[in-house]
């Protein structure tokens, strides 16, 4: 299948391994990735800052760049989050009909990496090595704007190798939520510690997620306190094999 | 996305919605006050789990929260014709209805009704909106105590406090710190209390029922109204409201317009609704509802006071009237990992946490509650619990997305916000002014030791108070693709 990528911008930034990795298991899997190289940004953040008109630019930029493609996944519940649930509504705001129902279309088309694997490509077990005790954090835009459900721990099970423990108070929020982290910094601190305490007691030397902006938020924290977990987004566990960790 | 702004929002200077602080400063006293967040961390937890549980039984529970809505959303849309439709069969049956644009013509009437019985107190069942006008204070001004008589509410009068939770308002004191303040407080309470629930309750019903008895003028606020009967209902847990609904010759109930139901047959969804979410209950204990004034039984005169104070101002708003459908269960702010650490005084309104965050602002006008819309991660938790599926969420993004918009016609917007958002707009729009500016992002690797950076100037200082920043990748990923990939593979872009 032709797949293509959108890698976000924090990850073309700051975390190209999780691009990277995200190509690599797809090509293993027998895919065809493409990337556009005209792409930037998803806009969420000035969405969620309330800077709508801002955010405008960059939707038009997605839908344009995005339109030709079948399929298009990125490794980000919140990018893609902001795809299919706030484009639309943006469009709207500005008075831009047609870009809302453009941005309709691209958006039914845009998956999350674990969406893509489990409900589009109908694979599990990725045929993956990961011979670590790892704790999965399941990120509140995969799970509660996207549903993604038990996909990802579905394919984290099927890991070969990999000591999956449970991470107690999964589902509360880390506290990054953007621009929260730093309007709000004190509250997004005391929910970081809750998170990262949980994070410890879960006795996992890897925390993981689909997102890589609430795993900067939890390995900053984590790596200010020396606290001895480092994060690890979930393309790259599955990316791993025994040939290649 | 047209909004009409033309309404006019709660006035400044009475009640209790507005915040005297930036929610980030009320905040951090909440963050410090340690016993608070102990108090509130085992509180919300059992209320969440007691609900979870009792939610979990019902297997229509999705098609019931949808019920819920498109109740709301039909009466919301008519809204009009169902209060004048109240207004009839309420005055039908022996009833006095008033209708009050705002706080101060709230207060007016009551006080006035009040003072016309020549009553000196009142005791008051729980009631959110009697506290969002400030009725208290002002009928304090007119001579006229009024007597709180939900035993949470009674602990806050009684500690000279405010509430911080919209079903237990008292939830940020335990056991200790109650009974210390009915020893101090109360006047008749036995020296020995101790801190047992049984012996404080029974220590607030022997205080309480010399009240009852004597009391000649009972106020309430309602859960809900039925337009085709005029009948009002309070639901409750400790019978103390009923006790003020039924015993006093006068009664005075406020009500907020986004109260009224179409019909009786409507109820039947909300009684199943809000117990649940609120108290994580199947049944609540207590239900009154009368029907304008019986002869010979209960209240002889009966008045009822609809209250707008800025609800027809979030009626005009498309996106935001959603919060209209409200019906103060509280299991948003049970479920809030904001709330949880910060407590319900950081919101500085009557109303706390996520429906708080999106409601207060609307009453007031955003200008003056600019912080609360800001208030959340955007988690979504709230959605998920709320019985009428109010998307708090988006009505969060929404008010936000208003705000900017306002202060910038205002040219109120923060300068160096505004200018970051253009910036980062503008570079983002663009390929060759992103991997310019990713190019530049490099050098921060200069200032970052072993990968991490461990402290960045403002605005990003309250990242690196105590979290670390990876520096940027020597390779960006559109980089590695290159190298990789030849360019023909990359198909267009």
């Amino acid at each position: 299948m032709r797949i293509a990528l959108f890698v976000t911008c924090l990850a073309d930034t700051l975390f190209p391994g999780v691009g990277q990795s995200t190509v690599r298991l797809l090509e293993r899997l027998g895919h065809r990735v493409e990337f556009p190289e005209a792409q930037t940004c998803c806009g969420q953040m000035h969405i969620n800052t309330g800077y709508a008109s801002e955010a405008l630019p960059l939707v038009r930029h997605y839908v344009e760049l995005f339109k030709p493609y079948e399929v298009i996944v990125a490794p980000s519940g919140s990018c893609v989050g902001s795809v299919r649930h706030q484009y639309a509504m943006v469009a709207r705001r500005c008075g831009n009909e047609k870009l809302a129902q453009r941005a309709e279309g691209v958006a039914a088309r845009t998956y999350e990496l674990s969406q893509l694997l489990v409900d589009v490509l109908g694979v599990e077990d990725v045929g993956a090595y990961y011979p670590h005790r790892v704790t999965y954090h399941p990120t509140c835009h995969s799970l509660r704007l996207l549903r993604v459900g038990e996909r990802p721990l579905r394919l984290l099970r099927n890991v070969a190798g990999i000591d999956l423990v449970e991470l107690p108070d999964a589902e509360v929020c880390c506290g990054f939520g953007g621009t929260f982290a730093l309007k709000n910094a004190d509250v997004s601190t005391a929910m970081l510690a809750d998170k990262m305490r949980n994070v410890v007691d879960s006795g996992a030397q890897v925390c993981t997620a689909g997102d890589s902006s609430c795993l900067m938020h939890i390995g900053g924290g984590l790596s200010r306190l020396r606290a001895g977990v480092k994060t690890v987004h979930l393309a790259e566990i599955l990316a791993s094999t025994r040939e290649a960790g | 996305m047209t909004t009409f702004l033309g309404m006019p929002t709660a006035p400044r200077g009475v009640g209790h919605l507005r915040q005297v602080e930036p929610f980030p400063v009320a905040a951090r006293r909440g963050l410090a006050n340690t016993q608070m967040r102990r108090n509130l961390t085992k509180a919300t937890g059992i209320i969440r789990a007691k609900r979870a549980a009792i939610v979990g039984e019902v297997p229509d529970w999705e098609q019931l929260r949808e019920a819920g809505r498109a109740i709301k959303t039909e009466t919301m849309a008519h809204l009009d014709h169902y209060l004048e439709q109240l207004e009839t069969n309420v005055t039908a049956h022996g009833g006095v209805v008033h209708w009050a644009r705002d706080a101060n013509e709230a207060n007016r009437i009551i006080v006035d009704l009040v003072c016309g019985t020549g009553a000196a107190q009142v005791v008051k069942v729980k009631s959110m909106v009697t506290d969002e006008i400030g009725l208290n204070e002002a009928l304090a001004q007119a001579g006229v105590q009024a007597y709180e008589t939900d035993l949470a509410e009674l602990i806050v009068q009684l500690g000279h406090d405010r509430p911080s939770h919209i079903l237990v308002p008292a939830i940020h004191r335990n056991r200790a710190e109650i009974r210390e303040i009915f020893l101090r407080e109360m006047g008749d309470a036995d020296p020995g209390l101790s801190d047992d629930p049984a012996a404080l309750a029974e220590a607030s019903r022997a205080h309480l029922r010399r009240l009852f008895l004597s009391a000649r003028v009972g106020i309430s606020g309602a859960n809900f109204a039925v337009a085709d009967t005029g009948a009002l209902g309070v639901v409750e847990s400790e019978g103390n409201g009923r006790m003020c609904l039924t015993l006093p010759e006068t009664l005075i109930t406020v009500m907020g317009i986004e109260k009224v139901v179409p019909s009786w047959r409507d109820l039947g969804v909300f009684m199943q609704l809000l117990p649940r979410s609120s108290t994580g209950e199947r049944m609540n204990p207590y239900t009154s509802i009368w029907t304008g004034v019986t002869p010979g039984d209960g209240p002889q005169q009966f008045h009822l006071v609809l209250l707008d104070n800025g609800r027809t101002a979030v009626l005009a708003d498309e996106t935001g009237r959603q919060s209209l459908h409200c019906i103060r269960c509280s299991a948003c702010l049970n479920v809030c990992p904001v709330y949880e650490r910060v407590g319900g005084h950081a919101y500085g309104s009557v109303y706390p946490g996520p429906i708080g965050a999106i409601l207060s602002p609307q009453l007031t006008g955003i200008e003056d509650n600019a912080s609360l819309p800001y208030a959340s991660s955007l988690c979504g938790a709230c959605y998920d619990v709320c019985p009428v599926k109010i998307d708090i969420p988006t009505v969060l993004v929404h008010l936000r997305a208003r705000h900017v918009e306002a202060a910038r016609e205002g040219r109120r917007l923060p300068r160096g916000e505004a200018v970051t958002m253009a910036a980062a707009s503008w570079v983002m729009a663009s390929r060759r002014r992103f991997t310019a500016a990713q190019r530049a992002a490099k050098l921060g690797r200069a200032v970052g030791r072993r990968g991490q950076i461990r402290r960045l100037p403002p605005p990003f200082a309250g990242w690196t108070e105590a979290r670390d920043m990876p520096v940027p990748a020597t390779m960006t990923f559109r980089e590695w693709w290159r190298r990789e990939h030849r360019p023909e593979d990359g198909a267009r872009g």
